[in-house]
């Protein structure tokens, strides 16, 4: 801990820096958390705006889209999308959202800005590392949208990028844009991978004195495990991406037949790097939750060891399952039965975290704040997503429902509903921290309440044309007849898409309205425990003035030792000494 | 909005039973759940002078709450174990099927039927595009491969879905239970045709479907 302090005091005289070096180039986790929020929100338009025309090719069919004439006609002359041009706006809507928003939104943002107020740090334990990690990120983010401005189109072969079809530019018509989908992915695992390494060591190395492993909140514990998948996952995809580069440029064939290669070879390094991944874009929104749905509750979380064990146990479990995408792939039938039984094993940690979620609300005090609004739908969503994974883990039940809509909702249910519900919930929570302003909670309210309804619309319809036999990545589904009876309800969910992303302009205003005209936020708006909560709404370079020590767990709500319903971590309490005992 | 569609497959209700079956039990625990979050909110909302009760978890609800997940998992997938193999192990697919090839690749299905012989693989074989003619009530087998990208033959009706790749043949098997003609649908994203990538199923009675055979090797014959 004496290196920490040395270094927080250095860094605590550097308030001279350059603008550049302030805020460009920065080596402060905070500011780096701060761009990487900037960026991540920036693709997440992207992304939806991607969602939007998708949904309007679905919706209306064949018609121009509105505002669509600007568009090249290699993507949709006279507005009218193409089936090459859709397919990649499917490949890239998947693309951004995954590895260009919610990621870096979950992991970026929160793991920079959070680690290190919470642990008492004043940095990561590598700040130029850290740096290069957004730099590198931010140089992959370009290169994806490059894909869009080359000849043959972006990348058009699902954000899984199934060979052998991602391999051949003479089966998909695409080679650049799958080259550049490639390198650029390779780009960003290098910073992924940089930054877990950096999350790592810091947690390991810097915690303040006082802060014993169960005393760090589960926020912490899910960044920290996260960073591990992160950091054991990402050279699997950096490898297989690595090949299939190789197949695209230099004539290889890993991945294709009729030189000798395997296609199912993709499936597997994919699945094996991907369903790690799955938990990657979860349990940092798992862990988030806990603190805000604590925080609301004025109550301790409940069963904090067990949530921290369901942590740990899913991310040992999620490298077991990933055959479980792969059941009608042509894998051998008897390892599908495997993977379905690790599969359905996975599922009773995230029950026993849902049920201490509902433990924690349980004869709480519970206050309804924007925060807390968006942890709860967190909860009930999750709840849906979870559940709604146990038919495709059936493999006989797969065997029907792979492939159709019915995974698709399912994705959106854990990947909306959940983490971008839990990023919400994160964004206006620690959003006076970082900024020093609060967000209007009025707008707050407005935006989670009609979020709230047009998801559900846009995402719940969709397990009824899953059901129906509803295919995934088809362009106009009319070509079959047992679609076509399934145009009205594919109308209402572009209708309800599209009030979906109309609903996220009180947000944007809210955000960008608030950075200059909201109220100074207090140090402590929330009346939270945690460290970051003790210093200067936005902290200064280096955090704490000094070093602070720990003497309790992070959710000592209504003890019974304290006249408030909360109790810092850093205030000393006779009797409250010892850490949250389960 | 639409429901399960209608079966046309010995084994879709096999699968579908086990639909309802998870649909029941997730439907118990989404209402358990969902229910017990609403409560919450309002019976320990927050009101003037309340406190929250101060307790760091409970062990035996813990426990319970763990038990029962596990064991309900387990035993679905002990269950679904069972349908799945009947369905899908290749050491106990039916012997006595009528037997077909289909080759996918972008973006239409070649079907190669056995000529007079009734073998597969001899040179009285012939192929049609698009058109599976199989008969009812009797087991049908399909060696499936893919020529060039990964296809997935899709019937909702038979409940059948099995990917095509290119360099293995896969056997998949149905018995259809109802004649008529059914829509084969491509699942897996293939190209820019994959929308369109679609050939029917046409389940005839046993005697139609040999008097359909034996029009296409005519028409074969008067052809060359």
């Amino acid at each position: 801990m004496t290196t920490a302090a040395g270094h927080g005091q250095a860094d605590a005289g550097h308030h001279g820096l350059s603008f550049v070096r302030k805020y460009i180039f920065s080596t402060d986790h905070k500011i780096i958390g701060i761009q990487f929020l900037f960026m991540s929100l920036f693709f997440l338009l992207v992304g939806g705006l991607m969602a939007m025309m998708i949904r309007w090719q679905l919706g209306y069919p064949g018609q121009p889209l509105p505002g669509g004439g600007g568009l090249p006609e290699t993507m949709a002359p006279g507005g009218v999308i193409l089936p090459e041009f859709y397919n990649s706006l499917v490949t890239m809507h998947g693309t951004f959202m995954v590895f260009f928003a919610i990621m870096p939104l979950l992991v970026g943002v929160y793991a920079n800005y959070l680690i290190p107020l919470k642990i008492g740090a004043p940095d990561m334990a590598f700040p130029r590392i850290n740096m290069a990690s957004f730099w590198i990120a931010f140089v992959a983010g370009l290169i994806m949208l490059a894909g869009f401005f080359v000849a043959g189109g972006h990348a058009a072969a699902g954000w899984t990028s199934y060979a052998p079809l991602s391999a051949r530019p003479d089966l998909s018509g695409v080679h650049m844009g799958q080259v550049l989908w490639l390198v650029s992915l390779i780009v960003l695992g290098l910073s992924s991978i940089l930054g877990a390494l950096n999350y790592i060591t810091t947690i390991i190395n810097m915690r303040a004195p006082g802060m014993h492993w169960f005393r760090m909140p589960l926020s912490i514990w899910s960044l920290f495990i996260t960073a591990i998948l992160v950091l054991l996952a990402m050279p699997i995809l950096s490898g297989a991406l690595i090949m299939l580069l190789f197949d695209q440029t230099l004539g290889t064939s890993f991945f294709s037949p009729p030189e000798g290669g395997q296609p199912l070879l993709w499936q597997h390094l994919f699945w094996f790097f991907g369903h790690p991944e799955v938990y990657i874009l979860i349990l940092p929104a798992m862990g988030m939750v806990s603190d805000i749905i604590a925080n609301g509750s004025r109550k301790p979380i409940f069963g904090y060891h067990s949530m921290v064990y369901a942590i740990a146990a899913i991310a040992f479990l999620g490298w077991l399952v990933w055959g479980h995408h792969m059941f009608q792939s042509g894998m051998n039938p008897m390892l599908g039965t495997t993977f379905m039984i690790s599969t359905m094993v996975i599922a009773v940690p995230s029950a026993i975290k849902t049920f201490n979620w509902l433990g924690t609300l349980w004869r709480g005090n519970i206050r309804l704040h924007t925060p807390m609004l968006n942890a709860l739908a967190f909860v009930s969503m999750f709840v849906i997503g979870g559940l709604s994974g146990i038919f495709m883990a059936s493999t006989p039940v797969d065997i029907f429902i792979h492939d159709t809509y019915f995974i698709v909702a399912h994705i959106h249910y854990v990947l909306f509903g959940g983490s971008l519900f839990a990023i919400f919930a994160a964004i206006y929570f620690w959003y006076p921290k970082m900024f020093g302003r609060m967000m209007s909670e009025r707008l707050g309210k407005v935006h989670f309440a009609l979020t709230f309804v047009f998801y559900n619309l846009t995402f719940f319809p969709m397990h009824f044309l899953g059901m129906g036999g509803h295919m995934r990545r088809i362009y106009d589904p009319s070509e079959y007849e047992f679609m076509q009876g399934m145009q009205g309800t594919n109308t209402l969910i572009s209708i309800a898409a599209f009030l979906l992303l109309a609903s996220q302009a009180p947000f944007m205003w809210n955000f960008f309205w608030s950075l200059w005209k909201g109220a100074k936020a207090p140090d402590n708006p929330w009346e939270d425990n945690g460290l970051e909560w003790t210093v200067p709404s936005p902290p200064p370079h280096g955090n704490f003035a000094k070093t602070p020590t720990v003497y309790h767990g992070p959710y000592e709500f209504a003890s019974p030792l304290v006249t408030e319903d909360y109790l810092p971590q850093s205030r000393p309490v006779p009797g409250a000494g010892g850490r949250a005992a389960s | 909005m639409q429901w399960l569609p209608p079966q046309a497959s010995t084994y879709a209700g096999d699968i579908d039973f086990m639909f309802w079956v998870i649909l029941v039990i997730t439907g118990i625990a989404f209402v358990v759940v969902e229910a017990a979050l609403l409560v919450f909110l309002i019976r320990y909302r927050h009101r003037p002078g309340r406190r929250a009760h101060y307790t760091h978890g409970n062990t035996t609800a813990e426990v319970i709450w763990t038990a029962v997940p596990a064991v309900t998992m387990i035993a679905l997938g002990i269950w679904s174990g069972r349908v799945w193999a009947e369905i899908k192990d290749r050491d106990r697919m039916p012997t006595d099927a009528f037997e077909v090839a289909i080759e996918a690749k972008q973006f239409e299905w070649t079907v190669t039927y056995p000529g007079p012989d009734g073998v597969l693989g001899t040179s009285d074989d012939f192929a049609v595009r698009n058109q599976l003619h199989v008969p009812v009530n009797r087991p049908v087998k399909i060696h499936l491969t893919a020529e060039d990208v990964i296809h997935s033959f899709f019937v909702p009706e038979f409940r059948i879905k099995q990917d095509a790749v290119p360099g293995m043949t896969i056997p998949v098997w149905f018995e259809a239970t109802a004649m008529g003609q059914f829509e084969i649908g491509c699942a897996e994203l293939c190209g820019l045709g994959h929308y369109r990538m679609r050939g029917v199923v046409t389940v005839h009675a046993d005697d139609d479907l040999d008097l359909w055979l034996s029009a296409q090797t005519a028409d074969e014959e008067a052809g060359t």
